[in-house]
């Protein structure tokens, strides 16, 4: 085999799992810190991973509302598990961020601003609702008129292999928001998981230089027929769906309607939803001054529209009760996000709904204002 | 007019995300209790020559260690090497900054946001109604109807604040008189001196007879003001499209990019602070949104 073969943009090619560590091996070669999902501490984070081992084979999560456990049931898959509480949201957009620090200098402040600075990130195992939800971040993030330096360095460089989802968890609905089970967006490799072998499909001129030299086969007809057929039975299986046919409008024409203040009385306003949601932009700067006042660094660190102090200004508190925080939270994310971008800021990850403490579901409650509105 | 986004458009998109750039307070006038304004020049020559602002924008002024506040600019846009803000120390960075003394250094980002229609507006008889600190705001569209007086109709002002000891700028209404601009000035209490008109803003509009379709409103003021002097511009037909209204919000970049100061699909921060009433009129009614 000709070690400077390489497959086409927008083929598909099969390669016995064992390579894989290969092309890991590769991607590091090449100065990516390579990140995949990973189990520590008894539970599922994305984390720097070396080798296929590293990956949770055997592991599958099951999720609903306010509920996650990871099983152990011995499978031979690794890409099988569906997400824990982290996104690559962590990567692009960390929760933390130095933006500039000051010193007093003989009574003048001077300012040294770190430049925005991100390893090449090697994202292994994005799924359809996670590439989804950095497509929407793009849109927060990276527009015409303003780009945040931070989001882009670290954006620019990311290499993304997808994988498309074969087993969904009970809490998951991409397939209503149309962002999967199979990847539909923009990556670099797109990986199906079949029981012996990984489909990869090409999607950039990056994603064909890592597989190049890598003994892989054309995908035959056979192997692409059964991950079409398991990419079918996972639409079948989503644990949950969302009528999306009349939203926006459902919400923003019933913006003071009861149901809100039921949804309310149950919510807890613990921000837990905003921060495991992959699309959630909301950010905060804080300063820490020095004892002395003569120094102060100030950080960009991730807020939630239910944190009280978010709406909070000198004439009083916009939204000062819970079900009002609620509403902005919903109404945002199946509402007013399509008129700012485009696009909803749900891509039906399922994760607010399983790492609600009040077991609050996205859909139930969008199905249930609809119920009352007729 | 368009519907709310007089806003510059850079060429290149911006990439500084919270960096200020530092400005001397060369003065501080006390207009009020508890309300100064402060007159800001930047330290570097060349961020004050490049330096322009609209009526109605606003500046992120900050203070090392404490964080920092929208506020908007209060000066005449002729002269922007001396940039007014009239601030009320409510906050916790505004009473930091009411500890500052003439010759103390700030951080300053901007300006930002949407502005009152001046452009549109000429030809139009403009009706300037606003409540306490929501004067400020619009100081800059009162100095540039004054630069500029031969191009607009008849101007009122009508203003209100608490008490008597409460109205900024008193000093100022009559060489606004002088200019043109009809003054009517109401409080809610009233002291044992106040010889003028007691009560709310929006009762001000049944002073004086206005041509409604050749109108413009521009307001700014508590949020139950706001509301009732549109209620009032409505009632006597000045089209939605003719009635400006600037809002406030917590806000912590100024570039639509922190999520704060969101009111529906609006950041009120780029797409405001100044907006037509018809494009707020779905989101406006609605409680705590």
């Amino acid at each position: 085999m000709p070690s400077d073969r390489s497959p086409e943009i927008g083929s598909t090619v099969s390669i016995q799992k064992h390579i894989f560590n290969a092309l890991l091996e590769k991607l590091k070669t090449q100065g990516y810190e390579v990140v995949g999902p990973h189990v520590e501490n008894e539970t599922l984070v994305y984390a720097p991973i070396q080798k296929l081992e590293d990956l949770p084979r055997g592991y599958v999560t099951e999720q609903e509302a306010g509920s996650f456990r990871l099983v152990y049931t011995g499978h031979t898959r690794y890409f099988d598990v569906i997400p824990g509480a982290q996104s690559w949201k962590q990567f692009l957009f960390p929760s933390h961020a130095n933006l500039f620090n000051l010193k007093k200098v003989n009574g003048a402040w001077e300012m040294e601003t770190p430049k925005p600075t991100a390893p090449a990130y090697a994202f292994i195992g994005v799924r359809g609702c996670e590439l989804a939800a950095i497509q929407i971040q793009d849109n927060a993030f990276l527009r015409s008129d303003f780009t945040d330096p931070i989001y882009r360095v670290a954006r620019e460089k990311a290499f993304i292999l997808a994988v498309n989802c074969m087993h969904p968890a009970g809490t998951c609905f991409c397939a209503s928001m149309g962002t999967g089970p199979r990847v539909e967006g923009d990556a670099d490799l797109t990986l199906t998981e079949l029981e012996d072998v990984f489909l990869l499909n090409v999607g950039s001129e990056l994603g064909r230089n890592i597989l190049a030299g890598l003994p892989y086969e054309s995908a035959s007809a056979f192997v692409l027929n059964a991950a079409n057929r398991g990419l079918e039975r996972a639409t079948l299986q989503m644990g949950r769906s969302m009528d999306t046919s009349d939203l926006p409008d459902l919400i923003l024409n019933n913006l003071d309607h009861p149901h809100w203040r039921a949804i309310g009385e149950r919510c807890l306003s613990c921000a837990n939803c905003t921060q495991v949601c992959p699309t959630c932009f909301c950010w905060d700067a804080t300063d820490t001054l020095s004892l002395d006042g003569n120094q102060t660094r100030r950080e960009r660190v991730w807020d939630s529209c239910f944190n009280p102090g978010y709406s909070y200004q000198a004439g009083g508190n916009t939204r000062p009760t819970i079900h009002s925080r609620y509403r902005q939270w919903m109404s945002h994310k199946l509402g007013t996000w399509k008129v700012q971008y485009g696009t909803f800021g749900c891509t039906g990850c399922g994760r607010c709904i399983t790492w609600c403490p009040a077991a609050i579901d996205i859909t139930v409650e969008v199905a249930d204002l609809r119920k009352e509105i007729r | 007019m368009a519907a709310h986004a007089h806003t510059h458009s850079p060429a290149s998109p911006s990439e500084r995300l919270l960096e200020p750039v530092w400005a001397q307070v060369m003065d501080i006038t006390n207009e009020a209790e508890g309300i100064s304004t402060y007159w800001l020049k930047f330290t570097d020559p060349a961020v004050e020559a490049a330096y322009t602002f609209e009526p109605g924008q606003f500046n992120m002024v900050y203070l090392p260690g404490y964080g920092e506040a929208a506020i908007s600019i209060s000066s005449n846009p002729a002269d922007p090497t001396l940039v007014g803000h009239t601030i009320r120390f409510v906050g916790n960075v505004t009473r930091a900054i009411s500890r500052l003394k003439v010759g103390d250094v700030v951080g300053v980002r901007g300006p930002f946001g949407s502005y009152w229609p001046m452009k549109e507006m000429e030809g139009h008889d403009v009706i300037i109604a606003c409540g306490g600190i929501g004067l400020p705001p619009l100081r800059p569209a009162i100095y540039h109807i004054m630069n500029n007086r031969e191009k607009f109709g008849k101007v009122y002002l009508l203003y209100g604040a608490r008490t008597p000891k409460d109205l900024l700028y008193p000093t100022e209404f009559e060489e606004w008189e002088r200019a043109g601009i009809q003054v009517q000035v109401t409080v809610d209490r009233a002291d044992e001196d106040w010889q003028g008109q007691v009560g709310v803003v929006p009762m001000l509009f049944y002073r004086f007879r206005m041509d409604a379709p050749n109108s413009v409103v521009l307001t700014c003021g508590p949020e139950i003001m706001i509301r009732f002097v549109v209620y009032e511009g409505l009632a006597r037909r000045v089209p939605a499209e003719q009635i400006y209204v600037s809002l406030e919000r917590n806000m912590k970049c100024g570039q639509g990019s922190c999520g704060h100061c969101q009111l529906g699909p609006y950041f009120i921060c780029k797409d405001g602070p100044v907006f037509r009433f018809d494009a707020l009129q779905p989101y406006f009614n609605v409680e705590e949104f």
